[in-house]
């Protein structure tokens, strides 16, 4: 079984919900990259979403972006970040999704993509400019290799795109909670609830929240009506203001179980 | 039946579509049928082809370039669509003018634009003025600094001139930009992307907007020859005054296209922007074309001394014109535009945009192959005068 569906079964079974951490790969370094995913391994992360950086990432706001272009001038490519998740996978179960741009993956080449990523226990994809309309081949090879392809629901969705994207998606649904760019906002939006209420009425898939959330105030109020949050931008933060600083690895930690409170019961 | 593209879901051939965030999906599908029942009406039409017209000055003149003819040899007729001669200065406008009032058809107020050099930008500003749209230009900090003059235009225009300071700081970035405004704003706002870039329905938009240039032509050059052209040739930076001169003669399989990009310092160099002969097939800027990319996908920056060729991707049709052959495209170096700019200044008494100089020059590359006779139309997508501080520091002239 896939680690995602395993996942997601599990937590249902036992009515809890999902801590979901995109990490942009290679920011600060890659030796930190690895240091931090062993952190939130650690705290019990449900699913870590591993962000590859790209040089024009059109869906995402400044926090990301500069993430981004960081983790580029180190010199991070998607071949080094492939070379890393066999290590964290000798110590974690814990799902892994690939998070990229599209053309990166384009380029590495999308069969012998997702060959290796079978073999080294990545558990899916996302990649947000790839809209479910474009994405034949590339669902057909995750298919074959029981890959999850997740697609993304936005606030802008039409109702008859909806029920295409709950149909094609694999694993679970992203929906995005805001219109505009990924990033950390104080404010959720207010008919949330409604939208994703809306889309369990016809379909089953897990769905997780992503954009905007940053705070276990949000958090709380995501999983009250969805299976699973996604924190991006609010955890980049974090590692800027700490970036250089010996405590890093110790105030990911904190943050991470901040986030985590509104998850125990 | 002749074969259409794009084809019903936005691709032509192996290029295109649509690679958006999802946010964007349903704007770009509203658009498509907005678009699609537009075109064929009547009252938007006319008011498209008055504005045209009596705004923009069309139709602009086919002018056979007795001089320049002689230059590159004699043999062939060359003649120049005088695109520089619509109102801003290049082909730009025609597809403004026609984006804006689809904007305001879709009952959208605000517009946006991403610009390199600032003429996209310009003609953005000038037609949101004309047709009561507020207006914002995203511009890289590094042109903003380089086209002081565009910049001072915009805003005189009434524009809001936003500087872009992410990645290369350059029209890629400034297109980035325009994107994530678009997506936080998609309820009000319309974004008129300047090329036939972009995710579908952007390149088949602005490739009808800019076909009035190949029209006009195949109508002018019937009246003063009697029959088509020989040879159409056009600089391709996205690539849209070149889909505008080429696309209505597709089914003339006896015209040859060909499609002029900036060689930069030299193909070999890296520094270009030689999308089409040196890129490979990517994803960027929601579609698939030819993009200037590294071995791990992440996008190049261009460089061209023309800003308006200075973009590491090109639009879908021209690719796939590429793939099928039906195109040629070739390259040429700063230095050979320079030549070409000085060339056609002083054999016609017209200073040429930078961007079109690559045109111009090439017929001198063809110039063994012409023969008597032969027929070109070099499409003079603009004027120079945004240039002459660039030419003049290149010859070693302060101004």
């Amino acid at each position: 079984m896939n680690r995602i569906d395993e996942l997601f079964t599990r937590k249902r079974r036992k009515g809890q919900r999902s801590l979901i951490i995109y990490l942009t790969a290679g920011y600060p370094s890659m030796e930190m990259s690895e240091t931090l995913i062993n952190v939130l391994t650690d705290a019990g992360l449900d699913m870590l979403e591993l962000g590859v950086p790209f040089s024009d990432p059109i869906a995402d706001g400044p926090t990301i972006q500069k993430s981004s272009a960081h983790s580029l001038e180190q010199g991070t490519t998607l071949k080094k970040i492939l070379d890393m998740v066999p290590r964290i996978r000798q110590r974690t179960q814990m799902p892994i999704v690939l998070f990229s741009a599209f053309n990166p993956l384009l380029k590495y080449g999308l069969e012998t993509l997702v060959k290796q990523a079978a073999d080294i226990g990545i558990d899916g994809f996302i990649a947000p400019d790839l809209p479910p309309e474009e994405a034949g081949e590339f669902m057909q090879l995750c298919q074959a290799k029981n890959l999850k392809l997740v697609f993304l629901i936005a606030p802008t969705t039409s109702e008859a795109r909806k029920h295409l994207i709950a149909d094609k998606s694999t694993g679970f649904i992203y929906y995005v909670s805001t219109k505009g760019v990924t990033g950390a906002r104080d404010q959720l939006s207010r008919d949330l609830q409604a939208q994703l209420r809306q889309i369990t009425t016809y379909t089953d898939m897990p769905v997780a929240v992503g954009f905007g959330i940053s705070k276990p105030e949000h958090v709380k109020m995501v999983v009250s009506f969805a299976d699973a949050v996604v924190v991006g931008s609010a955890l980049i933060n974090v590692i800027e203001q700490h970036a250089n600083r010996h405590d890093l690895p110790t105030e990911v930690r904190r943050f991470i179980e901040w986030l985590q409170v509104p998850l125990r019961k | 039946m002749p074969e259409q593209y794009p084809d019903a879901t936005g691709h032509y051939g192996d290029f295109g579509g649509r690679y958006v965030p999802e946010t964007l999906m349903q704007a770009l599908i509203d658009l498509e049928a907005a678009y699609t029942t537009l075109k064929d009406d009547a009252k938007f039409q006319k008011e498209l082809n008055d504005l045209l017209r009596d705004y923009a000055g069309r139709p602009t003149p086919l002018f056979l370039a007795q001089r320049l003819s002689k230059a590159v040899g004699g043999k062939a007729r060359v003649y120049l669509k005088r695109e520089d001669l619509c109102h801003t200065g290049a082909h730009k406008i025609n597809n403004t003018l026609g984006q804006a009032l689809l904007a305001r058809w879709l009952g959208k107020h605000r517009v946006i634009a991403e610009t390199g050099a600032g003429q996209h930008g310009v003609a953005t500003a000038t037609t949101a003025a004309l047709l009561d749209l507020r207006c914002d230009v995203y511009m890289g900090d590094e042109d903003i600094e380089r086209q002081e003059l565009n910049v001072f235009r915009m805003k005189l225009l009434g524009a809001r001139v936003i500087p872009v300071s992410s990645g290369t700081k350059t029209l890629k970035d400034a297109t980035n930009e325009a994107l994530r405004d678009w997506m936080a704003n998609v309820d009000d706002t319309h974004y008129i992307i300047g090329s036939v870039v972009g995710p579908h329905p952007f390149p088949m938009i602005v490739r009808d907007l800019q076909a009035v240039i190949g029209r006009e032509t195949r109508e002018q050059i019937l009246e003063k020859e009697g029959r088509l052209p020989d040879y159409l040739i056009a600089c391709v930076g996205g690539g849209s005054n070149a889909i505008g001169l080429f696309h209505p003669f597709y089914h003339d399989r006896e015209v040859k296209f060909y499609g002029v990009e900036a060689a930069g310092f030299g193909l070999h160099t890296g520094k270009h922007g030689a999308s089409i002969i040196q890129g490979e097939v990517g994803v960027f800027h929601g579609s698939k074309s030819y993009v200037l990319q590294t071995d791990d996908g992440q996008i190049k920056p261009a460089h061209s001394i023309s800003a308006g060729l200075d973009y590491p991707g090109v639009g879908p049709e021209h690719c796939f014109y590429n793939s099928t052959g039906r195109a040629t495209y070739v390259g040429i170096t700063d230095s050979e535009a320079l030549e070409g700019c000085k060339l056609l200044c002083q054999t016609e008494g017209i200073i040429p945009a930078l961007e079109t100089a690559h045109a111009i020059v090439y017929l001198q590359k063809i110039g063994p192959e012409m023969t008597d006779g032969l027929i070109v139309v070099i499409n003079l997508s603009g004027r120079g005068d945004k240039d002459v501080y660039t030419i003049a520091e290149h010859v070693g002239h302060d101004l």
